[in-house]
Order: C-alpha cells, then structure tokens, then sequence
C-alpha cells in the first residue's frame, strides 16, 4: 500500500506532516509481531502523536451507538489506548505527528528500543533526511512520489485534494473533503470539527488532523 | 449479496451521499431513499463503517423532516451520522468479491496476507531485499484518488509494461491475478469488476527508468482514470541517494514527497536450519 506516500502538497505544506510506521515482514521478522507493533505505539505515544493507527481503527473513528445530543454537542477525543490494546495482527501501525522535533525524537527512541521491524517516515524528502540526520541513522531506501497523471481530468481542486489524499486508501472522499471545506467557508462547522470528521474515514490512522485543520483555517481566507 | 441501504430505515437525509469516494449513492425522489449505483459500487464499506450511527426510529425522523421541510427549517445534522443505521454489509460472491478485497483496507489479501492494497513495497526492504543496489522498484498506482478503476484499464498497462519485459513483482496481488506474467493478462471474468484502487509493482535496472516511465505516461493516456506512480531505489552506505533522483530531475519530476525505509529491521525469525547434503 501506498497509503502515505502520494499526499497532495509542496514540500513546505508537509512541514506539519511526519508519518511514522513500523511493518513486519512475512517470514522474516513477524513472529512476536503483535507485541512489538504494541511498543512501537507506545513508544511513539510518548511524543504526542496527533493520530495513531493499528490498521483497524485509528484514535478517531466512528461510533455505532451516538446518542441524539451529538448534534449539538459532540465530544472527540484521541483514544490511543484503544488503538494499542486493539493490535491483534500482523499489520502496518502508524503515527503521525505534527513537527519534525516530535518525530526526531520518536524515531531516536525508536532506535534505542531495537525491535527489529521495518521503520518508515513519509514526508517531504528534506524532511525524512533531517529527522534520520538528527538520530545518526543511514537511510536504506527511498520511494519518491512522482505525484498523479490525470490526463482525463477527473481530480478535484488543489484544497480538496490536499485534505482527500491524507487517506490514501481514498476513504476520505472529494465530495466529504469539499462538504467540510464549504461547512467551514460557511460558518457551519470549525476548522477542528471538519478536520476531526474527515480523520474519522480513516481507519489506518495515517490522517493527519492537525494539517488538515490548518489547511482548513486557511481556505477560509484563501481565494 | 452487497452493501445494502434498507428501505425501511432510510429517511433520505442525504448525509451518506457524499460519503461515497465513487459517488456512487444518491436519493431516489420516487422511494424517498437513498439508492447505490452497483455498476458504480467498489464494496470499499466506507458508508457503513465510516459513518457513525445513531438508532433512531425511522417514523419519527420521517415525520420531524416533514415538518422542517414544510417550515423551510434546515437542522443541521453531524454530517458523518446515519440517523437509523441503515446500512447492512452482506456476503459477497465471486467475481464481485474482489471490488471489497481492492477496496476495503480492512479485508486481506489472502495472495499476499496483506491488507489494503496487499503489497510490502520498499517499506520491508531492509530485511526483504526486494529492490537491490543498481535496481529501482515501480508502484504504479490506479484509481486513487477517488476515481476508481477497472481491471481491463489496469491490464492495458500490464501488457504493455510485460511489453518492455520487465519482471512483475510476484508478491502482489495484481500479479497474483495474471494468467500469464509475460504477457501482462488479468483473469477474464475479472475485467469489468471496478475497485477503488489497485497497484502494479515491477523492476527493472536503473537504466531503464525513461523507458519504463515515458511507457506509464503514454498508457495513462489511454486508460479512462488517474495513475500515480512511486518509484524507489536504495541508498548508499551513507544512507545517501544520488541514483535515482538526479534522473527523475533530468526527466523533468519535481520530487516533493518520500517514504524512507531508515533501515531497522532485521530478520529475527528462527530460520530453517540448513541441511547438508
């Protein structure tokens, strides 16, 4: 999956965007996985992530039993306990957090705890370079994104797409993206509660809400 | 057989039409309901499990949207809620199961033993070696964002990427639906199913990357959907990498995102032992 990789954005707009996660891989190292995905929450815990996610569910998710006074008052919480005891598989578990200091320091613990699985950081290329300079790691390999060829111009616009495409298995629909977009623009919704309704499609946990709030607060005033 | 929207509950609140990543929901006037488009449907289950629900009794809603309708009255709802949880995911059978494994995150691909789109990529390579010094590794992706795509647009470039005589990555479950890897050929009954997305994965030597790249281009011209591309290499002792990117710049990508693979994993499964012969 290229869940992380094809974001929508400059390199400057990922500045609040630095996606770290941890994978297993088949036949290699994925016996013991479950419980060592559940320290890589943990540890990444400790760093206030503003999402995390088990591949199942993430800390924002949808309820199946809201009560009526949701309409007009609905409390939203990060719930990172339940996405740590909710490992049970072999799967990618992500977190996302909104500075390059957090994620520096995530991934320094990260190198210190040694659990022997896979560790990815999508951001912007500068980015991840920065924060594997500042623990003293090499890099082993790097995927680039060469962004979307859309010559039948099916995509949305440039707002839309930066706020969809921070679900990359595409669970954050255009149309949502552009009702919050318009919800926001109108006064009928804050940039918090938009961002926290399109960060509840995603089950990965890769949905950056802080980025998407902020993109949010600046289409109120962008043209 | 489908995600289903029962007649019954649904009020036509209209909350889970946008919802759809296909657009494939709308409100059918004559039911006062709202309806899926099947054709259009990819079982990706984002309108039943996404939206939250509430269990509302379907009369009562009927009647209090009757009234603020009459009055001109607009309450405005959360909008990820569906008031009478409507929604019901059935069993789905073959061919049509495969629009859910592509589409759903949450449903494994038993090819591979993994969810979403099925493949580790370069994000295992550190203990997987799958894309080598001197190689560089392709996810050419479909249908994302929120377009969608079916398996003959995805075996057009399949054919001609199996054209170039590249080597299809075996551990992918679009690979896993060829019936012939030199030729690029999907399952026939499978051509018109639609999913949200779904991704190729080869390689080839560094060499190769214009060949490879100007070939996507091309066929991404003839496939009615979106295709987005990952290319991948690996890095030098030194963690740097000097190969791949100045080629891109050369062919004219503007390289603003990555994902890094920082290389700590290792294999720590017990391995076989070896057996002398």
């Amino acid at each position: 999956m290229t869940n992380t990789l094809h974001r929508y954005g400059s390199a400057e707009s990922f500045r609040d965007d630095y996606i770290i996660f941890a994978i297993a891989c088949k036949g290699k190292n994925d016996d013991g996985a479950v419980e060592k995905l559940r320290t890589f929450l943990r540890i990444c815990v400790e760093h206030n992530p503003v999402n995390i996610g088990n591949s199942d569910f993430s800390s924002y998710r949808s309820s199946s039993e809201l009560k009526p006074s949701v309409h007009w008052k609905r409390q939203v919480a990060a719930d990172h306990d339940s996405v740590i005891a909710g490992v049970h598989r072999r799967a990618t578990t992500a977190a996302v957090f909104d500075s390059r200091e957090k994620a520096a320091a995530c991934l320094r613990d990260l190198v210190e705890a040694d659990l022997g699985l896979s560790i990815n950081v999508a951001t912007s290329v500068e980015g991840a370079r920065q924060v594997a300079g500042a623990c003293g790691i090499k890099r082993h390999s790097v995927e680039y994104s060469l962004g979307f060829t859309d010559p039948h111009d099916h995509l949305s616009g440039r707002q839309v797409l930066q706020l969809s495409t921070m679900c990359g298995h595409g669970m954050v629909s255009s149309n949502m993206a552009k009702k919050m977009l318009d919800m926001v623009r109108e006064g009928r919704r804050s940039p918090h509660e938009a961002a926290l309704t399109l960060a509840r499609f995603c089950p990965c946990g890769a949905y950056n809400p802080v980025r998407a709030q902020r993109l949010l607060e600046e289409s109120r005033v962008q043209k | 057989m489908v995600v289903q929207i029962n007649p019954a509950k649904c009020v036509a609140c209209a909350n889970c039409v946008p919802v759809c990543p296909m657009e494939a929901i709308s409100i059918d006037p004559s039911i006062a309901g709202a309806v899926i488009n099947y054709d259009e449907c990819v079982e990706c289950s984002t309108c039943y499990r996404g939206m939250s629900q509430e269990h509302m009794n379907p009369t009562l809603i009927r009647a209090v949207r009757r009234v603020a309708k009459l009055l001109r009255f607009r309450f405005e709802p959360e909008p990820d809620v569906c008031p009478t949880a409507a929604f019901v995911l059935d069993e789905l059978p073959w061919p049509r199961i495969v629009r859910r494994v592509f589409s759903d995150p949450l449903v494994e691909h038993t090819s591979t033993g993994i969810h979403g789109r099925g493949t580790e990529e370069v994000k295992t390579n550190d203990v997987a070696n799958r894309v080598d010094v001197g190689e560089v590794g392709y996810v050419i992706e479909f249908g994302r964002p929120g377009v969608g795509v079916r398996f003959h647009h995805i075996q057009t470039m399949t054919m001609a990427l199996a054209g170039l005589g590249v080597a299809f990555e075996t551990k992918n479950p679009i690979t896993y639906l060829m019936t012939d890897t030199a030729t690029g050929r999907l399952k026939e009954e499978l051509l018109n199913e639609k999913i949200l997305s779904a991704i190729v994965e080869i390689k080839t030597a560094v060499d190769q990357v214009q060949r490879v790249l100007d070939t996507v281009t091309l066929v991404s011209k003839q496939i009615d959907t979106v295709v987005s591309v990952g290319v991948s290499t690996r890095c030098d002792a030194d963690g740097n990498e000097a190969v791949l990117a100045p080629i891109l710049a050369d062919l004219g990508y503007s390289i603003e995102r990555a994902k890094t693979n920082m290389g700590l994993g290792r294999v720590t499964n017990a391995q076989p032992a070896k057996v002398a012969l």
